[in-house]
């Protein structure tokens, strides 16, 4: 309850000072694309696997947005996140039907190969995708109302910020859940799982469904802040940014994605302020002392301090 | 009636070792059959064939009237065979209680992607269960920090919370400490005993299998040695010899 509390006062507070100072409002949005697409990764980690190549489900989203947004011009914002969603959960399952039969450094690999396989793909397709200056997406509607940049700027802050409250309280819903629980028994005993009659595959294929349609949310909505998409969106290191999230952040909780987020976003924020031309110097010392410290993320230590 | 499971002509070998030679073999309702044999009889290779892990080159396996051979575990374990195993397999970061709740709800088809998984099984029949063990006291410990004898009781627990028809049991006894296996299997038999189940058991302890058992098999190369009721087979020259090496 005290933790639905904070979240919601976090989320007014981050809409006022987004009225405030409306050039937070960008950086705001992206950090929380961010979590979100951590908090899809962080699926997977629960069954004990790393992906590096889930940005793909946000490329395929954003791609998605920016194709309908070109071709169907006066669709609107709240559509077009449907969509991406839809396309990116309808690949996953195709995807999702070979990758889920690996585990550990395979199912990783597998994972960024596809991804820069369409990473590839996006960027050689010039006629089609625009190449690696991707594409343009003229700002839509929202939710009917046609506004001016500031205001729809604002308002798809409004959104995220309802979308992320959502899929966090979805997801952690999720994990206490009976598919939830049997996903994590996928990470410590897959024979168990076998020999009380669960397929171990199925059950990590409805996990990498999850995983992917939460992450197709990202990308749907930074395509729309940024009104434009590049293949970069699904490139490795993307992929690979999501991962050191969960790893910062911890995924025994479903706040771990956000706390990740924000710590992420703040040491990039404060270092490329600060000490210009080092930042990924700093964000890899900030991973090794964070993997020393706290292994297990934000949310490992504040739950082991809740629990002593 | 029908054997409960039946095998005919199983072969299986390892490159040059014969692991099961052509094993014509039938467990009956109500029987609780202790499988002895020296390390790399085939005791437990027999167990992966008759559960699915491994598929025989030849020959059947018969379940409940059923042919199972090409069947995976998970078909199996649902047609009603349970499974414990020689190292326990738990989920080790999750609690005792849930290690049942997750047996429970997968066998009530009852596995949500939204509620919480202690609510969409019945609690009370989850607190049977760990009662019937023993683990009471320990339902909210992580598996992983229980004492050996109680992860060989929590194995059993969750194989006995699918309600199977039969349970195998290889070696439940290894790894506790010599004072304990009494106990431990005195539970686990009062277990089967409430709840109908038929039992198949590996077991090195002669003491064990003489107690516990109705019927004893002998295991050796692969082949069925001597198989019988336990004064006969534990008295039978070759078993002596070969397997108990008296």
């Amino acid at each position: 309850m005290r933790l639905y509390a904070f979240s919601a006062v976090c989320a007014i507070a981050a809409l006022l000072v987004g009225s405030t100072l409306p050039w937070t409002i960008t950086p705001m949005i992206i950090g929380l694309t961010y979590a979100i697409a951590a908090l899809g990764l962080s699926v997977m980690f629960r069954a004990g696997q790393v992906s590096f190549g889930h940005a793909m489900y946000a490329c395929i989203s954003g791609y998605t947005v920016a194709f309908i947004a070109r071709e169907v011009p006066g669709a609107d914002a709240l559509l077009l996140i449907l969509a991406g969603v839809v396309v990116s959960f309808l690949c996953s399952t195709i995807i999702g039907l070979f990758v889920v039969r690996y585990r550990g450094i395979f199912f990783g690999m597998l994972n960024l190969a596809l991804s820069m396989v369409l990473f590839a793909l996006l960027g050689k397709l010039y006629h089609l995708t625009g190449g690696t200056d991707g594409l343009r997406i003229n700002r839509p509607t929202l939710a009917g109302f046609t506004f001016d940049r500031g205001e729809y700027e604002f308002w798809l802050l409004g959104v995220t910020l309802a979308v992320s409250l959502f899929l966090a309280w979805w997801i952690q819903r999720y994990f206490k859940s009976g598919s939830g629980e049997a996903l994590s028994a996928i990470k410590t005993n897959e024979t168990r799982l076998e020999y009380l009659g669960f397929s171990a595959h199925f059950v990590m294929w409805q996990g990498y469904l999850v995983s992917a349609a939460v992450v197709a949310f990202s990308g749907a909505l930074l395509a729309l802040v940024q009104g434009l998409v590049t293949p970069e969106m699904g490139n490795w290191l993307r992929s690979a940014e999501y991962v050191f999230i969960i790893i910062l952040g911890g995924a025994a909780h479903a706040a771990g994605a956000f706390l990740g987020a924000a710590g992420f976003e703040s040491v990039k924020l404060l270092s490329s302020a600060y000490f210009p031309g080092l930042w990924q110097f700093i964000l890899g010392f900030t991973l090794i002392v964070v993997i020393f410290i706290a292994p297990s993320g934000f949310v490992g230590q504040i739950l082991k301090r809740g629990r002593s | 009636m029908e054997p409960l499971i039946k095998t005919t002509d199983l072969y299986l070998a390892f490159g040059g070792v014969v692991a099961a030679g052509s094993i014509n073999f039938e467990l009956h309702r109500g029987e609780r059959l202790a499988v002895i044999g020296p390390n790399g009889a085939g005791k437990t290779t027999f167990i992966n064939i008759c559960t699915g892990y491994l598929t025989p080159t030849a020959g059947k396996v018969y379940f409940d009237g059923k042919d199972v051979t090409a069947m995976t575990p998970r078909k199996i374990v649902r047609m009603g065979l349970g499974r414990s195993f020689q190292l326990p397999q738990l989920f080790t970061e999750h609690t005792v209680s849930q290690c049942i709740q997750l047996a429970t709800a997968r066998r009530n088809r009852r596995l949500s992607w939204f509620r919480p998984l202690s609510a969409t099984v019945d609690a009370g029949e989850v607190d049977e269960t760990l009662r019937l063990v023993g683990l009471s006291g320990d339902a909210d410990q992580i598996s992983a920090d229980l004492p050996e004898g109680k992860r060989k009781l929590l194995d059993v627990a969750m194989a006995l919370a699918l309600r199977p028809k039969l349970l195998i049991m290889d070696e439940p006894t290894s790894g506790v400490a010599s004072e304990e296996k009494h106990g431990l299997m005195q539970t686990v038999m009062h277990a089967l005993e409430q709840r109908k189940v038929t039992c198949w058991f590996v077991e090195h302890d002669v003491d064990i299998v003489a107690q516990y058992a109705t019927r004893v098999a002998a295991w050796v190369g692969g082949a069925i040695v001597a198989d019988g009721p336990p004064d006969i087979v534990l008295n039978d020259a070759q078993v002596k010899s070969e397997v108990l090496g008296t």
